[in-house]
């Protein structure tokens, strides 16, 4: 597997100061490797998002940079310092919790003046009542400080949890699948709300989730990781147009695969000839060499869905359609390819008159907007 | 209507056995407590206030009692909430279970049997020999309020151990490192956060070890060896000694509201204090 490749992202660190660095990072759970040799930067004011499965090191990231998992070997920085054995109660840095880990003896306010009233001097009474005050104000709870926790709903704790957090100006905000207990519809206030706070604020984000829409929507730049490696990182828009493997294409959006083997090269196109003996024209970039493994990666909304056939076109038969509004959904079956999923718009839709399951078309695309991949 | 009637009829057992076993005897005991001794011993019917005139002549197993027993109730927690803490945030999950088990395996034995070896560990050929010997000169455990103190803490710390330990036990970790995150260094997150939400366990643990030694007879009976005794030391005596019967009624009387007194007041001080949310916690 190729490790930690930037692809279009250096316009977003570049001209950015890091806040937070990894050297080397890793991180062993006896014998499972968590995080394998982290290298990469955060830089100040980025919204960064770690993406992948469960297990793929995202949330041991985080921890390294809270402070609650020191790595087993290499360092972390912050701010230029280095805080690898900096334990979490000293380091400017704050996290949202998945479950929110509010402490349920005490009010709203009193769980947003917490980490005020850790700082030594102590500060004022006045000025945490001040600064609670100005939190809520932000998160929208104003007038809601007197309140136990248990009274409050999902999407309010939600927001105390934010406001705990950005009340220390924290240097990092760490946000650890913050949005995972919400339901759909306040997932998606609550996204639009975290990006709208940070512009604001000026604050680094670093999220952490496994929900692709989360990280494309919220993000400046994205990490997807696997076996506590970073794949690629890069801005939502590169990591879902220059996909560097069949494993980011299949994670950052959907994507249809047809596996085979990459027949010839140049420096930027290639063929793939599947097993059927099937060849596919397509964009290829990287290290990928005539006869390796490889897969061609479609997305669904590239592919034409036709009722008469043209040159190039290969015969299918429509398994399902869903209707999602401004996009029809279909689910083809072709004879060696096996089923392929198909985005068609509404308009086009229109123009060229829907299918039903049982009738037979015909799917086409641009073979420049086919990518030949590695197969992971 | 069917769901009521079925409610009392799964009641019923226990309402029965608390009402005969419980209220009636007390019951019995008020009454007794405004009568007198009868001269062959037992009791007279009569309406005097004279047995409760009398309660200072029992003033030393009262005094006893208002004070070994929050001592030994104190005791007990500064030495269970360590161990449970460890049992609950430090102890390796694989042994969690066994060394829980072996905070319970006292139980197994009778606690008649278990204070007859701290007769003989306190008494003259136990420990203060070994102390005579080590050169300590002479001293006396066995009938002595140490020796009662010890008897309570050894026997009631079990139930003190476990509902704190499992308040420990339910305290959400995350809350810990959200402690630490917010700045708190390991200490004060102990005093603002761990000990805030075990005192549900503590005001449990307190509350079953204080009640039980308010009532306690057997361990100083047998380590106070009559010099240090509680008042159920004294009632055994004025119901089956002295057979008076309607003094004994006075002092039952009176050690069932000074307990009614201090287990409210404590829980409502610990409400106050901890913000506990639902009084089942408590209990």
């Amino acid at each position: 597997m190729q490790s930690q490749i930037d692809s279009g992202a250096k316009d977003h660190t570049a001209d950015r100061p890091l806040v937070a660095e990894f050297r080397a990072a890793t991180k062993r759970y006896g014998a499972v490797l968590a995080a394998d040799a982290l290298s990469f930067g955060i830089g100040r004011g980025e919204f960064l998002s770690f993406l992948g499965p469960s297990g793929c090191g995202k949330t041991t990231a985080l921890r390294m940079l809270a402070g609650f998992d020191p790595p087993t070997s290499g360092d972390v920085y912050l701010d230029g310092e280095r805080v690898t054995d900096v334990p979490a109660y000293r380091r400017p840095v704050n996290m949202v919790f998945q479950h929110y880990a509010l402490f349920p003896h005490m009010t709203v306010a009193q769980n947003i003046g917490y980490g005020l009233l850790q700082r030594r001097p102590r500060p004022g009474r006045d000025e945490v009542a001040r600064k609670v005050d100005r939190a809520l104000d932000m998160v929208r709870l104003t007038g809601f400080g007197p309140r136990r926790i248990w009274e409050m709903s999902g999407g309010q704790q939600q927001r105390v949890a934010l406001a705990r957090a950005i009340v220390n100006e924290p240097k990092v905000l760490l946000l650890d699948e913050p949005l995972a207990a919400l339901d759909r519809k306040l997932r998606r206030e609550m996204q639009i709300e975290l990006q709208t706070l940070q512009r604001q604020l000026g604050i680094t984000f670093v999220l952490v989730t496994h929900d692709q829409e989360e990280a494309l929507s919220m993000s400046d730049r994205i990490c997807i990781m696997r076996g506590g490696r970073i794949v690629q990182s890069g801005s939502p828009n590169a990591l879902y147009d220059q996909p560097v493997s069949r494993y980011v294409a299949d994670f950052v959006g959907k994507s249809n695969f047809i596996d085979g083997t990459l027949t010839a090269r140049t420096a930027t196109e290639g063929q793939i000839e599947c097993a059927s003996g099937l060849r596919f024209a397509g964009r290829v970039s990287g290290a990928l060499a005539a006869g390796a493994r490889a897969a061609l990666s479609i997305r669904p909304e590239q592919i034409d869905l036709a009722h008469s056939a043209r040159p190039g076109a290969e015969p299918v038969t429509v398994i399902n359609r869903i209707f999602l509004g401004e996009h029809t959904e279909y689910l083809v079956r072709h004879a060696s390819l096996g089923d392929l999923m198909v985005l068609v718009a509404r308009q086009a839709e229109a123009s060229a008159g829907r299918f039903a399951p049982g009738d037979a078309g015909f799917i086409s695309w641009a073979p420049e907007t086919g990518l030949i991949l590695p197969q992971d | 209507m069917q769901r009521r009637l079925s409610t009392w009829l799964l009641l019923a057992p226990a309402g029965l056995w608390f009402a005969v076993m419980l209220v009636l005897p007390l019951c019995f005991v008020v009454v007794f407590s405004f009568g007198e001794r009868a001269a062959a011993g037992g009791y007279v019917p009569a309406f005097t206030l004279a047995q409760y005139a009398n309660l200072p002549a029992r003033a030393t197993a009262f005094r006893n009692t208002l004070v070994l027993a929050p001592l030994g109730t104190l005791l007990s927690l500064v030495i269970a909430y360590p161990l449970a803490y460890f049992l609950a945030m430090r102890a390796d999950p694989k042994w969690r279970t066994l060394l829980l088990i072996l905070v319970i395996v006292p139980f197994w034995t009778s606690i008649l049997i278990r204070s007859y070896a701290w007769i003989f560990i306190l008494g003259g050929q136990g420990l203060p020999a070994v102390i005579e010997w080590l050169g300590f000169g002479q001293v006396r455990l066995i009938n002595t309020p140490f020796a009662v103190l010890t008897g309570i803490v050894y026997g009631y710390l079990p139930l003190m151990v476990l509902p704190v330990y499992v308040s420990l036990e339910r305290l959400d970790k995350r809350l810990l490192e959200a402690s630490a995150d917010l700045g708190a260094p390991p200490m004060r997150s102990f005093l603002q956060v761990t000990l805030p939400l075990s005192l549900p366990g503590v005001a449990t643990g307190c509350m079953l070890v204080f009640i039980l030694l308010m009532g306690e007879f057997l361990i100083p009976a047998m380590l106070g060896g009559g010099k240090v005794f509680f008042i159920g030391n004294a009632l055994v005596d004025l119901f089956l000694q002295s057979r008076n019967w309607a003094f004994g009624a006075a002092v039952a009387v009176t050690l069932v509201v000074i307990m009614l007194v201090t287990v409210s007041l404590y829980m409502w001080l610990m409400r106050r204090m901890g913000g506990v949310r639902d009084d089942v916690a408590l209990m």
